[in-house]
């Protein structure tokens, strides 16, 4: 399968001596679905805005479709990759179709203003996250789930190759959970690679094609889900004890913290 | 007014509706307003024969057998400087101020937090020290206006990475540097000639506006005007902060240099012919942002036309309510400062 973005041993750090990323290399796959997992302040972030261009690597290389991804110029370099940012909390209050109009910045020149395919795109987008009763209400009275899907329509009407998606599902309900990733699933068999950080290695083993996962600024395993997503890998990653709970008859898998006494 | 709905597609309930309604009534008020403001003072004109003066200066008056009336030399020597100056002040520090909070993504700047003001007031005190030619002490103004924003600008460098709060802080020492400046000139100045003169400048006024004064103010002005209008949407973007804007392809660092810079010789060029006018840069974007929204599209011609609209009934209260001229400057306040209050108990769509 031909990789569209690529990874090589990228180092970084934000203070003299402390690498937070440290040799990080990793391939995406075209129409692939990549999960970063690994504890709080692995790296994950870092890594995610490295991949995206908006933050330089100290060393090491990202290559989009073959291309070096630091000599693409910025406003190309958006049209293919997109970083979709944890929830934040915007200083106006635009309407979520004023937000996700945003994503149009890199296909319209330096003056120019969205047009009549540009509204159509952004309302596609916000139908396909759900959020078309409130595309009027100001963004700043949506609730954070909703925000974040908001952010979400964004990044999909910015039509890259490349989605990179920063804990996309951290605030949001199961059901808003599955709209989200089902969406990207959709998607992903369509013409979108998505690299997702993400806190719950449930719905990697649901929804990924590839899992990363990182302990201090390194990978630890790389691989399909089912290779990697195990008891002695996650609970490495985690510095904890986990559990994967396996029911052979119904052909599930789960994830879950030990915690001795209670389920056994 | 059936048609009228038709036409803007009215639905009072909706705010979308409402805020494009309230969006093309601003647009459309400077023009009748100015017409109607240039019949009003000392003699009154109707406005149809201001229209008729304005028709004759336009058309007819470099033909030979022109001769004009005393409603056309009053109308066109007289008062249209001075209100093409309001006008083109008030758009300017509007949208400057509207501008400014947007890239500073803060809702208690305008352009003077940079200090281009109290450099420019310096620049005149010190002219009018000297009781040097009005134009010198205009020149002036414009001068140490930009040098202000200059030495703020070169002076944060200093401190590392330098973001954009650290430029604001130092704008901030900037401009009171400068204005003790002034005030030391006001302490040496002579108190029977130069110090009124200070005084009133610092107050601001546009009655000392003549033809001479409008060319450059109108092109420095409507070149920045056109800018602001080109990358309003921009501003979007770029008040979703740094890392953001990069992720969708912006250069924000270059683009807030490039606002800051037209921002900051559109200020100096206004400010150079009212003198210090206050709130209007800060109030006129609130006011705006209640009017017709957050989003840039509208907001940016929405402050222009707002500003040029405030700052033309305020002049035209300083020059007609009393016998004497009241400075502009005291009036925006007296003004500006309850209005802001209304507006930010009314403002539910504009801050968060």
């Amino acid at each position: 399968m031909a990789i569209v973005l690529k990874a090589d041993a990228l180092r970084y750090s934000y203070v003299p001596g402390q690498m937070v990323l440290d040799g990080v290399s990793l391939a995406v796959p075209a129409r692939s679905i990549v999960y970063l997992l690994g504890h709080n302040g692995c790296g994950k972030t870092t890594l995610l805005e490295i991949l995206s261009g908006v933050r330089a690597p100290l060393s090491g290389e990202v290559w989009l479709n073959g291309e070096r991804l630091r000599d693409i110029p910025a406003h190309r370099r958006a049209q293919r990759v997109g970083l979709v940012p944890q929830m934040h909390t915007p200083v106006f209050a635009y309407t979520v179709r004023e937000v996700v109009m945003m994503g149009r910045a890199p296909h319209l020149p330096f003056l120019g203003m969205p047009g009549r395919r540009d509204r159509e795109i952004v309302d596609q987008a916000i139908e396909q996250v759900g959020l078309t009763a409130l595309r009027d209400r100001p963004y700043t009275e949506l609730s954070g789930g909703e925000r974040q899907l908001a952010l979400i329509a964004r990044g999909l009407a910015q039509q890259t190759d490349v989605l990179l998606l920063d804990e996309p599902t951290a605030h949001l309900d199961p059901r808003n959970q599955q709209r989200v990733l089902e969406t990207v699933a959709t998607l992903a068999r369509e013409r979108v690679s998505f690299v997702i950080s993400s806190h719950n290695p449930n719905s990697a083993l649901l929804y990924a094609h590839h899992v990363v996962v990182m302990k201090e600024g390194r990978v630890i395993a790389s691989g399909s889900p089912l290779d990697v997503l195990t008891e002695e890998t996650l609970s490495h990653s985690y510095g904890m004890e986990m559990d994967v709970l396996i029911d052979g008859a119904r052909g599930i898998r789960a994830v879950m913290p030990r915690k001795n006494g209670i389920l056994r | 007014m059936s048609v009228m709905r038709y036409v803007l597609r009215i639905r009072w309930g909706q705010r979308e509706s409402r805020q494009r309604l309230f969006f093309w009534l601003l647009l459309a008020l400077p023009l009748p307003l100015a017409i109607y403001s240039i019949g009003i003072g000392r003699y009154e004109i109707p406005p149809g024969q201001v229209v008729q003066a304005l028709g004759d200066y336009a058309l007819h008056s470099r033909q030979a057998d022109f001769t004009p009336s005393i409603e056309y030399n009053l109308v066109t020597r007289i008062r249209l400087p001075r209100i093409a100056a309001a006008l083109l002040v008030g758009a300017s520090l509007g949208v400057t101020g509207a501008a400014f909070q947007g890239i500073f993504r803060n809702p208690l700047v305008d352009t003077n937090i940079l200090g281009v003001t109290s450099g420019a007031g310096f620049g005149a005190a010190l002219m009018l020290l000297i009781n040097a030619d009005p134009l010198l002490v205009r020149v002036s103004a414009f001068v140490f206006g930009l040098l202000a924003v200059l030495a703020a600008f070169f002076v944060s460098r200093l401190y590392y990475s330098a973001p954009l709060i650290v430029l604001a802080l130092v704008g901030i020492l900037i401009g009171s540097f400068f204005n003790s400046l002034t005030s030391l000139l006001k302490y040496v100045a002579d108190p029977l000639d130069s110090l009124p003169a200070i005084t009133y400048w610092l107050l601001g006024s546009l009655a000392a506006v003549t033809r001479r004064d409008i060319p450059a103010l109108a092109l420095v002005t409507l070149l920045g005007l056109l800018f602001m209008i080109g990358v309003r949407w921009r501003l979007n973007v770029l008040s979703l902060g740094d890392a953001e804007a990069r992720t969708l392809g912006l250069n924000p660092a270059r683009l807030k240099l490039m606002v800051i810079v037209v921002s900051t010789v559109m200020t100096a060029m206004a400010v150079s012919v009212s003198g210090v006018i206050g709130w209007v840069g800060l109030v006129i974007p609130h006011a705006a942002r209640t009017l017709v929204g957050p989003d840039h599209r509208r907001l940016i011609p929405a402050t222009m036309a707002l500003g040029a609209v405030f700052l033309l009934v305020i002049d035209t209260m300083a020059r007609t309510l009393w016998a004497g001229e009241v400075p502009l400057g005291v009036f925006t306040g007296i003004v500006g400062v309850p209005l802001l209050l209304v507006i930010l108990r009314v403002n539910r769509t504009g801050w968060q």
